[in-house]
């Protein structure tokens, strides 16, 4: 019980790390970034290649992931986003070209990279705190073993991506409350008619968060073959849906509903594992469709239901 | 206007229904005519939900799914001829539709992301091994005593047919035309005396009901099937970006639509079905970036009046 409670919390982080760019990018720009499974599986990928040609800890890919997409975020905010935005029905025509550069971007990775599972050994993951520790501390170079919590064993995989997803959200808050930028983003997510009209670079502010919203969707990625076992170029779909049901059920556009909705589903989703009983595959998605109906907002949000 | 309405029917309806009925004679790859049938169907189903409503049914393959398991149980415990099972198909997707007529409370991009859970939670329902004494749980069902393709693909056409009407009727009527007031602006269609609560369950549970057929049909003609074949969401993306290429909220696009696009899977998506994905992701995006309104906005945008 204990050992599903705290894994619950553990993975509950990393899926609110999972969910909170797609947040992000929905509750500015109000587009449905379908394609968010697609940079959580590019950001593997990086992994993977910091690991295959570098031979260091996957842990280095996080910055280099975070940069690499924050840039291409923004190139991708420039070519897509202002002739969709000007166009009828902006939402609806996102989800479906969204939907479009998922299959191209998953088309491209299975064209270099085929269609075979890969995986990292997760030993690797975190052998930098070990090297420090031997080199500055002087300690005995230990076998990087499970982590103990509450007298139960953890890979240490979960528990660094856990702390990583604490750190990133933590660091999202700080951008949202205490920075300019962040104001500003709150702004426009408030109101967008209302933040333009007041002066707001609107264009700016969505590009920003756009860039975000990727970025840390490609950090999220870097720890997706330690939680989930593997990676395919397909693993992008799937983890789209996931993210959609963190993200609903802490709410639509408030990023930080998102840590609170990807806790719940942590725990749900470790209970169900410990519990298994053959009605557990449908208990996501209708917590998801109860959720929208009772409360549409998510658990902590704003109302959007219309009639 | 009835003149309109009858040209629709004779130079739109007509063609169509012969020229499938008669392609199985000169044409041998039955499976293939087979599937275009089906896609003109859903095609047409998600047409009549998203072209005249504005609702995106990203979970349209739920009702395919449970006409297709309504028409297995039927056969398999009760042993009814095809024909009334593929009826009993249309009814219970129906059922379903009624069931999730709550969804329709949500706007944009909720009601498509609940849809999609709500046919994941049917999937997991059906193919639950709790449930194998009635559905078979996710081993599959097996219908041999029904294969009949030859009369299934005739009965596909009929439902075709069926289903173009529709969408004539749709076209040409004033509640096709109160249908797309309720879409453009609800409160100014109320105020016109439409009701809108009544017009958008009766539009959602005709597409319901189609899908239902379709998924009967497609039971009757495979005969052989698992959960995860008729509930997979190939079937509502394909046909959702099939009925959006071509054009929605008009008769001729969906079946451009389907005719084009398909027809280019089974060129090239057989051998290199990555290169299909990537050429297929980059079409679509390229269609919503520049002819939102679909291929049919190329002629009605030079003043030709396409149905």
């Amino acid at each position: 019980m204990i050992y599903a409670l705290v894994a619950g919390v553990l993975f509950g982080l990393y899926f609110s790390l999972v969910g909170i760019g797609l947040n992000l990018v929905f509750g500015v720009m109000r587009i449905v970034n379908l394609a968010h499974g697609d940079m959580l599986m590019l950001g593997a990928f990086i992994a993977l290649g910091v690991v295959g040609i570098a031979g260091v800890d996957p842990l280095f890919a996080v910055p280099l992931a975070f940069v690499v997409f924050v840039l291409a975020g923004l190139l991708l905010y420039w070519v897509l986003v202002p002739r969709l935005q000007g166009s009828a029905n902006p939402e609806m025509l996102s989800i479906i070209l969204f939907f479009g550069l998922s299959q191209v971007i998953e088309a491209v990775t299975t064209i270099f990279a085929g269609t075979s599972e890969r995986s990292i050994q997760s030993r690797l993951l975190g052998s930098v705190f070990t090297t420090i520790k031997v080199k500055w501390f002087g300690s005995k170079a230990g076998r990087a073993g499970p982590i103990e919590i509450f007298g139960q064993s953890f890979p240490a995989p979960w528990v660094i991506a856990a702390v990583t997803s604490l750190i990133v959200i933590a660091l999202v808050y700080l951008y949202l409350y205490h920075t300019r930028l962040g104001t500003l983003t709150r702004a426009v997510m408030s109101r967008r008619d209302e933040a333009l009209a007041t002066g707001i670079d609107v264009d700016r502010v969505s590009a920003a968060a756009f860039g975000i919203g990727l970025g840390i969707a490609a950090v999220a990625g870097v720890f997706a073959p330690f939680m989930f076992g593997s990676i395919t170029p397909a693993f992008g779909a799937d983890a789209t849906v996931t993210s959609f049901a963190i993200v609903v059920l802490g709410s639509l556009g408030n990023p930080l509903g998102t840590a609170l909705g990807g806790i719940v589903y942590g725990l749900c989703y470790m209970l169900v594992q410990t519990y298994l009983s053959s009605w557990a595959d449908l208990l996501p998605y209708v917590l998801l469709i109860v959720i929208l109906l009772l409360r549409p907002s998510g658990l902590l949000g704003r109302r959007v239901r219309v009639a | 206007m009835p003149s309109a309405a009858s040209k629709h029917l004779l130079f739109i309806l007509a063609p169509l229904v012969v020229v499938f009925a008669l392609l199985p004679g000169v044409y041998q790859n039955h499976l293939l005519l087979f599937n275009f049938v089906i896609f003109l169907i859903l095609a047409q189903g998600v047409n009549i939900i998203y072209g005249f409503t504005g609702y995106l049914p990203f979970g349209y393959v739920g009702f395919f799914g449970a006409g297709a398991y309504g028409f297995a149980i039927m056969v398999m415990h009760l042993q009814w001829p095809a024909v009334l099972a593929v009826l009993v198909g249309g009814v219970v997707a129906v059922l379903l539709g009624l069931l999730l007529t709550p969804l329709l409370r949500l706007s944009g991009a909720y009601f498509a992301i609940a849809n999609l859970a709500a046919s994941l939670a049917v999937l997991h329902f059906v193919a639950n091994p709790a449930l194998e004494g009635i559905t078979k749980g996710p081993y599959g069902v097996s219908l041999t005593g029904t294969f009949n393709p030859t009369h299934a693909y005739y009965a596909a056409v009929v439902v075709m047919g069926l289903t173009v009407g529709a969408v004539v009727y749709l076209k040409n009527s004033a509640f096709g035309l109160a249908l797309q007031a309720v879409r453009e602006d609800a409160v100014s269609a109320s105020m016109a005396g439409v009701n809108i609560v009544k017009m958008r369950v009766i539009a959602w549970l005709a597409s319901a009901l189609i899908a239902g057929l379709a998924g009967g049909i497609y039971a009757w003609y495979v005969s052989v099937f698992y959960p995860d074949n008729v509930f997979s969401g190939e079937f509502s993306i394909f046909a959702i970006v099939f009925a959006l290429f071509g054009g929605v909220a008009t008769i001729t696009g969906p079946i451009v639509g389907v005719i084009i696009l398909y027809g280019i899977y089974n060129l090239i998506g057989f051998t290199t079905p990555q290169y299909f994905q990537l050429i297929y992701g980059l079409l679509i995006m390229g269609l919503v970036l520049f002819l939102p309104a679909g291929l049919v906005s190329l002629a009605t945008r030079r003043g030709w009046n396409v149905p």
